[in-house]
């Protein structure tokens, strides 16, 4: 099957950089379009494509008609921050996901292990148990981001103490800092008294993108597009550091350098999603993994295609997630882990020789 | 040897060691511009070692690398690998990269940050992999070759990086005896235009063949220096690697061969016999 993948693919490999990427980031394009479209129509309100049409029309700011009011403002300021949310949080979790998958020369690695994904748990937690959360609107998004960097610095901090830098005791170290903040995290969940704060947490917990309005695109906006910019400029030593430090080093890469550079822009990106959307499971290790399959693993490609590729996983998991049981709705980052737990298995299996080598 | 050929790469009182194991003892080593010199020594002598402090990969070393005169300290790792290719022993894992994006990576260092690959960097890459004769996989993955075909590739990468020092640690390790010959030939006929190359070679025949100059080390020093007649004696050999040997020109190509007689250790059988024979006399 793999075998068959490459040789159809055979004659995209050859193509040059910029060709490989225009041709796959038209298709995910394509692909993002579509699925915001029948995810603007979509929901309790239904609204006809057509009248979605003009809203996007007149919003642009040409003259439309033919919609109602409500239409407009449930497009204007329901879906479409929701959509866009969606898709910068897809954006951060593919790169890094590719990203870490790269550092570490694994494709079972995932942004979560550098303790990101744990450290704004906590600092979520933390946010809504103090009733900060409910105090100060953006106080719940800060906190997640401070815990999520926090985190990570202690990670790191872990991996270079003595001055060397080790990614294997970086792996370590993220194992155990989650193990810790997670147990803090169940430690506040069991002492908290309130019951609505509760509910709150384990609806954090599962990752959303629930009544995310137009600030919270213009507060992760930013830092994921620049820190995936940083990353996507970054990507060619990162396809050198992928056959090792000699060999990256004996090809002119300054790999002490890069990699922290990599590590950070990663962490980055994906603590300003952690803060917004809580934890979304399996995006970020399964959306490179298919594309390093379909593209090759050169980085300069294999990058951006992940943005792209997150941000259709997400925003799809959203939609289905939030009309396959109106008018409840189901949390997306519980969606994905039901896509995404089934096919880690699969990949494990499919790798089992490649892990034992590790 | 003449000696106005300027320096393209020495080494100044190297010395390296790990914990207690001194693994390179104040190691000097001179590579005169277009020469091919030969590391050889037994296992554990010290020739990757001193291949990767003369790369710069060694960070704790005493002592100094010139690179053309300049302390290699003293230059950014890109300099360095516009100028100095390293091909190593032990080839990576390589994750699904094809050989041509394999070679292609040679060219990192003449690529600016916001620079992509032009046509000229594919004729290049197209080349090196045209004269290590692994034109063929350009497009297969490197997981799919084998390890003399994948260590072909990996020399076309050096290539690739087009540069005027090449460092090759036992390149012909997983070769069969006709692409062992083709590797060589090439580099050798690159020193001829100019190259310098440093290479550990582990089949003295082959060293003594195609080197200008050869370094013999045991226990991470020196133990002789010079061509490769000065260099391959039978005591010298017997004393590096402790075995018994002959060495006589080879009456069909004309260099140096040796014959591996035994071990040194036990009761050693009478010793004019070994004269004898390198003497070229026929037994």
């Amino acid at each position: 099957m793999r075998a068959v993948g490459l040789t159809t693919l055979r004659g995209y490999r050859r193509m040059a950089v910029t060709s490989r990427l225009a041709i796959g980031a038209s298709a995910l394009l394509l692909l993002i379009l579509a699925s915001a479209a029948v995810s603007l129509s979509l929901g309790p309100v239904s609204i006809p494509a057509s009248h979605v049409a003009s809203i996007v029309l007149s919003s642009l700011g040409f003259d439309a008609v033919g919609f109602g009011n409500t239409e407009r403002l449930v497009i204007e300021q329901i879906r479409l921050p929701r959509i866009l949310v969606g898709t910068v949080v897809g954006v951060a979790l593919g790169v890094a996901g590719a990203t870490m998958q790269g550092l570490f020369r694994n494709p079972m690695a995932d942004p979560g292990i550098i303790g990101v994904s744990a450290g704004g748990a906590l600092g979520a937690v933390v946010a809504i148990a103090t009733g900060m959360a409910g105090l100060f609107f953006l106080a719940l998004p800060t906190l997640a981001f401070i815990g999520a960097m926090a985190a990570s610095f202690l990670v790191y901090g872990i991996a270079a103490v003595g001055g060397r830098f080790s990614m294997a005791t970086l792996l370590l170290a993220g194992v155990a800092v989650n193990a810790f903040l997670g147990a803090i995290v169940s430690a506040i969940i069991i002492l908290l008294p309130d019951n609505e704060a509760l509910r709150e947490i384990l609806f954090w917990l599962a990752g959303g993108l629930d009544s995310r309005s137009w600030e919270h695109v213009r507060i992760s906006a930013p830092l994921i597009l620049g820190g995936a910019a940083v990353i996507l400029l970054m990507a060619r030593d990162l396809n050198l550091l992928m056959l090792g430090d000699d060999e990256a080093r004996s090809m002119g890469v300054r790999v002490g350098m890069a990699r922290v550079a990599l590590l950070a822009a990663a962490s980055l990106v994906t603590g300003a999603a952690v803060a917004v959307s809580g934890t979304i499971a399996f995006v970020g290790l399964v959306t490179p993994h298919i594309l390093r399959l379909l593209i090759g693993p050169d980085h300069r490609v294999l990058i951006p295609m992940s943005a792209l590729g997150g941000a259709v996983f997400v925003t799809m998991a959203d939609t289905v997630a939030r009309t396959i049981i109106q008018p409840a709705e189901f949390r997306v980052g519980i969606l994905t882990a039901f896509v995404g737990a089934p096919f880690f298995i699969l990949l494990l299996i499919r790798n089992k020789r490649q892990v034992q080598s590790l | 040897m003449n000696g106005d050929r300027p320096q393209a790469l020495s080494a100044e009182g190297l010395s390296y060691s790990v914990e207690t194991q001194t693994l390179l003892d104040s190691v000097h080593l001179h590579a005169e511009q277009g020469r091919f010199v030969g590391l050889i020594g037994p296992n554990g002598a010290g020739k990757s070692t001193l291949l990767r402090a003369l790369s710069g990969m060694l960070r704790h070393q005493h002592g100094a690398v010139l690179l053309e005169g300049t302390d290699l300290r003293s230059m950014s790792s890109r300099d360095v690998a516009a100028s100095m290719a390293l091909v190593s022993q032990i080839a990576p894992y390589t994750h699904g990269f094809t050989s041509f994006e394999l070679v292609l990576m040679g060219r990192y260092p003449h690529l600016g940050r916001f620079q992509i690959e032009g046509r000229e960097d594919n004729r290049i890459a197209r080349d090196a992999m045209r004269q290590t004769d692994t034109e063929r996989f350009a497009d297969r993955t490197l997981d799919t070759l084998s390890g003399g075909e994948r260590q072909r590739v990996f020399v076309s990468r050096a290539l690739a990086q087009q540069p005027r020092i090449l460092l090759l640690d036992e390149p012909t390790s997983n070769l069969d005896v006709f692409h062992q010959l083709k590797v060589l030939d090439l580099v050798r006929q690159l020193v001829n235009e100019g190259l310098t190359a440093i290479a550990a070679i582990h089949d003295l025949h082959m060293a003594a063949r195609y080197c200008d100059r050869l370094v013999l080390l045991s226990d991470g020093g020196v133990l002789a220096e010079g061509r490769p007649e000065e260099v391959l004696t039978p005591e010298a050999i017997e004393s590096a690697f402790g075995v018994r040997c002959a060495v006589y020109p080879d009456p069909i190509t004309g260099t140096l061969a040796i014959s591996l007689i035994g071990p040194a250790d036990v009761h050693a059988s009478p010793a004019e016999e070994v004269p004898a024979i390198a003497r070229g006399v026929e037994p």
